[in-house]
């Protein structure tokens, strides 16, 4: 347990968990529609504000767990309740605390039945989504890992578009059928270490053949959460039909749990296995860039869109996770950020033209320029940041995952660039539909620009869309000590069994 | 003050007896008797918890595992009393007579669990089945199929079947070590474990206990007596006899020798085929009722995995595991039995839009088929959970039972949801609202509290039954 530092005095992350849940309860009892909307709005900023603390309260020096907490849980099975945040979990805690309040609002007009059980949901999401990138010990992120799937089926099943049995049932399916080996893995690496405290899991001396097993049931979990190419079709049909804030979460943050078991799991549980896979999982990254780019390319509906070119920016996320050198892993965390951030305000965009044409395909939202040029600014930002325009914050992203691929790999690096190409071309292309469109544009005279509520809503994205494309420097400080611990440690273990082979 | 439970309900069932020779009868009045007596029963069995004894010749005992048991009963029946205290199925003539059989019934179980001599243990067992062949015929016969006549032959026909085998099986057990004393037996087996003799005494007898806790193969009663019973029965029948079940097992399997392989490969070949069994068939039922059943049938192979360790640990989590599942299934047929306007069956369609007709039965039915299907932090999850791992650390060769095991757990989701999404997503329609009272709104909070909470912490639970397990080791 040398890896914590204990929190003394208030737990923060505790209450970071259970506050959006008593948030929640409280719902139980008071029902009514408009209390539950700002009652939500209300406790989602506070939420946020009181995440805030971790930003300065947060050394970038040390590679220990930070803000921990450790309480015995189940002690028959040495379970225990151990929370704590490092480099690498510490910007998607906070994306998901900071981008809850604006789901609620994006959410004001566009639910209209059943608010305040949407609001109830919501919550109780935010409940997982904390508690899965702060928990520490198996059990514990294996809880929030499945128990995010009850709300996130809920905001599909119930407010979600006119398939959405089809999509939140193929979603719920999908992401737990992949999650079942992960709990034999589990339980296999318990019997190993006696304990379910990840970090006395990482770097031990597992036989090959055992990390093999072990690294393909994390990385099936995972990839499916990602998603990867081929196992990303649940993705369109429920971000398609999912309600705008359904979208945002599901993009900006559910997605990001895939990556992150990959940073946090299988690089430190197996690096064995992780080197001797890697390749397989590089190529299958660039496959996953370049058809998202194409299937993205020859959609007609603005959400599958979207939602395909998240496979491709996914794609550069696992390609600079697997290279594994620092300005890869480096740039895959940004990416995540950047796709948490540029995806959310697209889909963000996309429920607002929805909400006032009631319908999401491309073509009859196009010339809406005229009428609404403080919408088509947000969206030309975002559109151009989405396909990593020098200035934005995609394009640190991006730009670092590809110098890091072109440092180890050539042939790779090369493939991917197709990918950054497509990106341009399907964004430009839906950028100049919905802007200018053609000579036969339907009727947009009665469409009103955003209102101040919607402004509200972008502003803060777009915030970030430059504060990371011009300014990145603080946010790499903040995960390079616990990337460089990683690395050091992986090629250790690398040069070990290097060693080993070579005198044998 | 030791068997307090026990008189308990046995004045329960003489109070209903009285009540039925009466002529005027209030439908209130039978109905709070009956959940008054169900209260008085858990109570009694919370003061008795600590009691330790023996009587009746030393064939009954009362002792730390017992009380386990007999606190989990009652505490079962009072949440089955209170969840279909309307008794819609039954003829209200015959309301006071079901009472009477339902507490026999507990009466039975409570002395099963406490019973350490065959002739007792069989008896108890008579008692509490025969209870339940005369509740299911009952029924009101409104479609005019007897389908309730069908599921109560069927059930005293399998049952007297599965008593026959294990009474077999008993009498080999006395021939071999020429007593009927549990704790002689242990020891006197244990001499002559290698003979195939003992090996089918034990399996005989296994094979009764495995038809209670519809155990396949000895689960063919289970789809039609679940369907042809009234929601009440069912909801009855599919819960608190699998405690007194699963408290046998554990008695029978603690005799098992640890170095009898077979026995063990038997049981784990069972309870796998148990669950894909259970599970595979109940993705294509329509029937509410029939799909709980099957899906019961894929619980009773988890709660198995939990014996085959034999280690005081893995009975420990299987007893937490069957409280659990109790408390689960009774969540949903509280909710089957309200929504079921006149007592008849429901399919899944019926409860459509649910979550509009009635708020609090549809979170009720969804938290308790979402902790039915393992989702964590309820209490399915843990005890899935924890009896995999006590599987698993038994060696590697129970690794492709485990992982068979969890695949199980990703087959059950669908049909689960399935149920979920008609209370959740569909529309109404035309279907009427559900009528809630007081006391079962009060009785659904505290059943969703159990499940959650039992779930979020189990150690307490888990270490108590630990400890009364080891007791009887």
């Amino acid at each position: 347990m040398d890896c914590l530092i204990i929190q003394e005095g208030f737990p923060l992350l505790s209450f970071l968990i259970f506050f959006p849940l008593a948030g929640a309860l409280v719902l139980l009892f008071f029902s009514d529609e408009k209390f539950a909307r700002r009652w939500t709005l209300g406790v989602t900023l506070l939420e946020a504000a009181f995440s805030l603390p971790l930003i300065t309260g947060f050394d970038t020096t040390t590679v220990k767990f930070q803000f921990a907490e450790a309480h015995q849980w189940i002690p028959q099975w040495n379970i225990n309740y151990i929370l704590g945040v490092d480099g690498i979990s510490i910007l998607l805690v906070l994306l998901s605390t900071l981008i809850m309040p604006f789901c609620v609002l994006a959410s004001w007009r566009y639910i209209k039945t059943r608010v305040t059980p949407f609001m109830f949901c919501m919550l109780i999401m935010q409940v997982s989504m904390v508690g899965l990138f702060v928990a520490l010990d198996f059990v514990l992120f294996w809880v929030f890992w499945e128990f995010m799937l009850i709300p996130m089926y809920l905001l599909i099943a119930v407010w979600g578009g006119p398939r959405k049995e089809y999509a939140s049932i193929k979603f719920f399916i999908y992401t737990l059928a992949g999650s079942v080996f992960l709990l034999v893995a589990i339980i296999a690496l318990y019997l190993k270490n006696g304990s379910f405290f990840i970090p006395d899991m990482m770097w031990q001396q597992y036989s090959t053949p055992f990390q093999v097993w072990v690294f393909l049931a994390f990385f099936l979990a995972f990839a499916i959460k990602v998603p990867m190419f081929p196992v990303h079709t649940w993705l369109p049909a429920a971000h398609v039909e999912a309600p705008t804030a359904g979208s945002v979460i599901l993009a900006s943050v559910l997605l990001k749990m895939g990556t992150y078991g990959m940073l946090r799991f299988c690089l430190p549980i197996t690096p064995e296995a992780t080197f001797m896979l890697a390749p397989y999982i590089l190529w299958l990254s660039i496959a996953g860039i370049i058809y998202g780019g194409f299937t993205a390319l020859a959609q007609h509906d603005m959400k599958k869109l979207v939602a395909y070119s998240s496979v491709g920016h996914m794609g550069f996320v696992t390609l600079g996770i697997f290279i594994l050198n620092s300005r890869g892993i480096e740039g895959a965390i940004i990416q995540m950020i950047n796709h948490g951030v540029t995806t959310g305000a697209l889909f963000l965009c996309v429920g607002m033209i929805y909400e006032r044409t009631h319908s999401r395909e491309l073509r009859l939202a196009t010339g809406v320029g005229k009428y609404m040029p403080w919408y088509v600014t947000f969206l030309a930002f975002f559109a151009l940041s989405s396909f990593g325009f020098p200035g934005t914050n995609s394009f640190i992203g991006e730009f670092l995952v590809l110098a890091g691929t072109f440092e180890v790999n050539k042939p790779l690096a090369l493939a991917a660039i197709p990918g950054t190409v497509l990106a341009a071309a399907y964004m430009l292309r839906m950028l100049q539909k919905i802007v200018w469109g053609g000579t036969d544009n339907p009727d947009q005279s009665h469409l009103t620009d955003l209102n101040m509520r919607e402004i509200v809503t972008l502003a803060p994205f777009l915030l970030f869309v430059f504060w990371i494309g011009l300014g990145p420097q603080p946010f790499l400080d903040m995960i390079h000590t616990s990337v460089n611990h990683l690395l050091t440690q992986l090629h250790g273990i690398d040069g070990a069994t290097v060693a080993a082979t070579l005198l044998r | 003050m030791a068997i307090l439970p026990e008189l308990a309900l046995l004045t329960g069932a003489l109070a209903f007896f009285a009540l039925s020779l009466s002529k005027h009868l209030d439908d209130n009045q039978v109905r709070n008797t009956a959940v008054f007596f169900g209260v008085v029963t858990f109570l009694c069995a919370l003061i008795s918890v600590h009691q330790e004894s023996t009587s009746f010749a030393g064939c009954y005992q009362v002792d730390l595992f017992s009380q386990f048991f007999k606190l989990m009963i009652s505490l079962g029946l009072v949440f089955a009393l209170i969840g279909g205290q309307d008794l819609k199925g039954i003829d209200k003539a015959v309301r006071p007579e079901y009472y009477m059989f339902l507490f026999l019934s507990c009466l039975g179980l409570m002395s099963l669990v406490s019973a350490v001599e065959l002739i007792t243990l069989f008896v108890s067992l008579e008692l509490s089945s025969f209870a339940l062949y005369l509740m299911i015929p009952m029924r009101d016969d409104r479609t005019g199929t007897r389908e309730q006549m069908e599921a109560g032959i069927k059930y005293i026909l399998f049952g007297v079947l599965a008593t026959g085998v294990m009474l077999y099986g008993m009498s080999y057990i006395f021939g071999l070590t020429g007593t009927t004393y549990l704790q002689e037996i242990v020891p006197g087996l244990k001499k002559i474990v290698s003979q195939p003799a003992a090996f089918f005494a034990v399996v005989m007898v296994l094979a009764g206990f495995f038809y209670k806790l519809a155990l396949f193969p000895m689960h063919f009663w289970v789809p039609d007596v679940y369907e042809g019973a009234a929601n009440e029965t069912t909801g009855f029948i599919a819960t608190v006899p699998k405690l007194g079940a699963v408290a046998l097992l554990i008695r029978f399997v603690i005799m098992v020798p640890g170095d009898v392989r077979i026995i063990v490969d038997l049981m784990t070949v069972l309870a796998l085929c148990s669950m894909f069994y259970g599970n595979l068939i109940a993705l294509v039922q329509t029937d509410v009722k029939r799909m709980l059943g099957y899906s019961g049938i894929a619980h009773a192979g988890f709660i198995l995995f939990g014996l085959l360790t034999l280690k005081s640990n893995g009975y420990a989590t299987a007893m937490y595991y069957i409280s659990g599942y109790v408390f689960m299934n009774l969540a949903c047929y509280t909710v089957l039995s309200h929504v079921s306007e006149k007592g008849e069956n429901l399919s899944i369609k019926d409860l459509n839009g649910l979550h509009k007709r009635q708020p609090m039965m549809a979170l009720l039915l969804a938290l308790g088929l979402f902790a039915l299907a393992g989702i964590p932090p309820m209490v399915g999850f843990m005890g899935e959970f924890l009896l995999l791992t006590e599987v698993l650390k038994e060696g590697p060769r129970f690794l492709i039972p485990v992982i068979l095991a969890a695949i199980n757990a990703g087959i059950a989701i669908y049909y689960y949801l399935s149920v979920i999404k008609a209370a959740y997503t569909e529309d109404a329609d035309e279907r009427p609202g559900v009528a809630v009272n007081t006391l079962t709104k009060v009785a659904g909070a505290a059943l969703m509290v159990i499940i959650v909470l039992m779930g979020a912490f189990p150690a307490r639970i888990i270490a108590y039954a630990d400890t009364a397990v080891k007791t009887i080791m």
